[in-house]
């Protein structure tokens, strides 16, 4: 098999919700005078609708590395959404080649009742990671945890600190085409600080596309090489890393 | 833009045939419900025997009494029935939460939807095996011996769940969208159970009453398929006919439904 290039166009998409139980006038008003997001919209039928995104039009390439940024409600999450293949546009279209992973909460599929080990099984599988692949690497996460016997207690007995060990050693595992991280994950004591922040570098140096939403500059201007600055469901500003960010946090 | 009829359809099977390729999805997710209910319990997921054992009896000891029907033919009868209404039934019920009760999944990872409506079924499917035990022990009980006809209740399982499935994916891309339906359908479940001879049998019916109300219920037809060859009786024709008629339109129907509206399944949530 020849490996295709991974890309992802977006040609106009826009994306609108419906908000089925906004109906009436006052809740419609109070919507209206909280979000600082997309624009809110009433349908011809009668359904109140949120815009999430707005004539969004872009191309990744293979090794752009992609920092997402914007206000609360800016469009971020459903951006992300909609490059990870979850939303499809209701309008305009999104052609995503490769395969994407999304790590957004690292935490979901966890069980707390169960084991260690049947959570890092229950976590790979909700990863995507197949049976086999799971087996072969099944040792070297346990390892990449360092809970040792801790493996075979019951996940909710760990602390905060463990649990989000256990957490990201799964998570990290995978190395797929297109990675989506919303925030950078930090993690846990020193020690294993140092060990996440290189298994991180690892993936953003082996996945083909890293698209990265974050609020920290530090980070953005260390990993990224191109930066989207998203506004009220639009892309405001889209160039090279220092460029925008100099506009973006002035 | 409306999608061709052809689009729908590829949609919908590229859908589900990418959930059965990940068919360990399924699997994991519905194991790991139902040993999620019953950890840090001593019997584990076998509360779920007891409790349907206990019931058993009990119904079966009021009703078997009511009825006036001996206890060697009715203890079987309700047991059979009961299990398996309580797989029909709990599908259906957790079919139309599908979608609505894996949004934490579906919002974040991309995965085939119909993997959430087989997980569901698996789910049930287990616990029907679990509850599967007490047949046995009642036919030891009863002192009756099973014959080999029992064996047809394996394709009548079968396709009990293929018409199973589709009831559940219809019903769950509706009960996203339109959260009402949920209720509607626990209360149908509820007149259904009463209207289905299940802890009634059929031929304790009154003269005069037209076995129409048998005919034209398709749950009679669809635990028929099932409970018949566990009594030790084939199961009519009609019933097996009735069950892949049904099957076949049930599917098209579902597969044009959720092709038409898969991709609009995460705006719902």
């Amino acid at each position: 098999m020849i490996p295709a290039m991974a890309s992802i166009i977006l040609a106009g998409v826009s994306v609108e919700f419906p908000v089925f139980n906004a109906a009436s006038r006052s809740l419609k008003n109070r919507v209206l005078s909280v979000a600082t997001g997309g624009a809110i919209d009433r349908r011809v039928d009668g359904h109140v609708i949120v815009r999430g995104l707005e004539d969004v039009s872009f191309c990744v390439n293979e090794g752009d590395r992609i920092g997402l940024v914007g206000h609360n409600g800016s469009g971020k999450t459903t951006l992300l959404r909609v490059l990870s293949g979850i939303y499809r546009p209701t309008s305009g279209s999104a052609e995503i080649h490769g395969e994407c992973v999304s790590l957004i909460n690292i935490s979901l599929g966890i069980d707390p009742e169960a084991t260690g080990r049947e959570n890092i099984r229950l976590r790979a599988a909700m990863m995507g990671m197949r049976p086999n692949e799971l087996r072969e690497q099944f040792d070297d996460i346990a390892e990449f945890t360092g809970l040792g016997d801790f493996l075979d207690m019951p996940f909710r007995t760990y602390s905060s600190g463990m649990q989000l060990r256990l957490a990201f050693s799964t998570s990290t595992a995978i190395r797929p085409e297109i990675l989506v991280m919303d925030e950078w994950l930090s993690t846990g004591d020193e020690d294993f600080k140092h060990k996440a922040d290189r298994r991180l570098r690892e993936i953003v140096e082996t996945t083909k596309i890293l698209v990265l939403a974050s609020h920290s500059r530090e980070l953005l201007q260390k990993n990224c090489n191109r930066i989207l600055w998203m506004d009220h469901g639009r892309v405001r500003m889209d160039g090279p890393t220092n460029e925008v960010l100099t506009a973006y946090f002035g | 833009m409306l999608p061709t009829k052809t689009g729908v359809l590829a949609e919908a099977f590229a859908d589900i045939s990418a959930a059965l390729k990940k068919h360990h999805l399924a699997t994991t997710f519905s194991w790991q419900d139902v040993a999620q209910r019953y950890r840090r319990s001593r019997v584990g997921a076998f509360w779920l025997t007891i409790n349907m054992g206990v019931l058993i009896g009990a119904l079966g000891f009021v009703f078997g009494t009511l009825f006036r029907t001996p206890m060697q033919e009715f203890l079987p009868y309700i047991c059979v029935s009961l299990i398996f209404w309580g797989y029909i039934s709990s599908s259906i019920n957790e079919g139309c939460m599908a979608f609505i009760g894996a949004e934490g999944i579906i919002l974040q990872v991309r995965m085939p939807l119909f993997t959430h409506v087989l997980r569901t079924l698996y789910r049930n499917a287990i616990i029907l095996g679990h509850n599967i035990l007490i047949y046995p022990l009642v036919l030891l009980a009863v002192g009756r011996m099973p014959t080999w006809d029992v064996l047809l209740a394996l394709p009548g399982f079968v396709i009990l769940s293929l018409n199973l499935l589709w009831i559940m994916l219809i019903l769950g891309v509706l009960c996203a969208r339109y959260r009402d339906m949920t209720q509607v359908m626990q209360n149908l479940l509820q007149v259904i159970l009463y209207l289905t001879p299940i802890m009634w049998m059929p031929r304790t019916l009154p003269e005069g009453i037209s076995r129409l109300l048998l005919d034209l219920n398709p749950f009679y037809h669809l635990i028929s398929v099932v409970r018949d060859p566990l009594l030790g009786e084939l199961p009519s024709a009609t019933s097996w006919m009735a069950c892949i008629v049904f099957a076949i339109v049930g599917w098209t129907v579902a597969l044009l439904l959720f092709g038409r509206y898969r991709h609009r399944i995460p705006y719902w949530l």
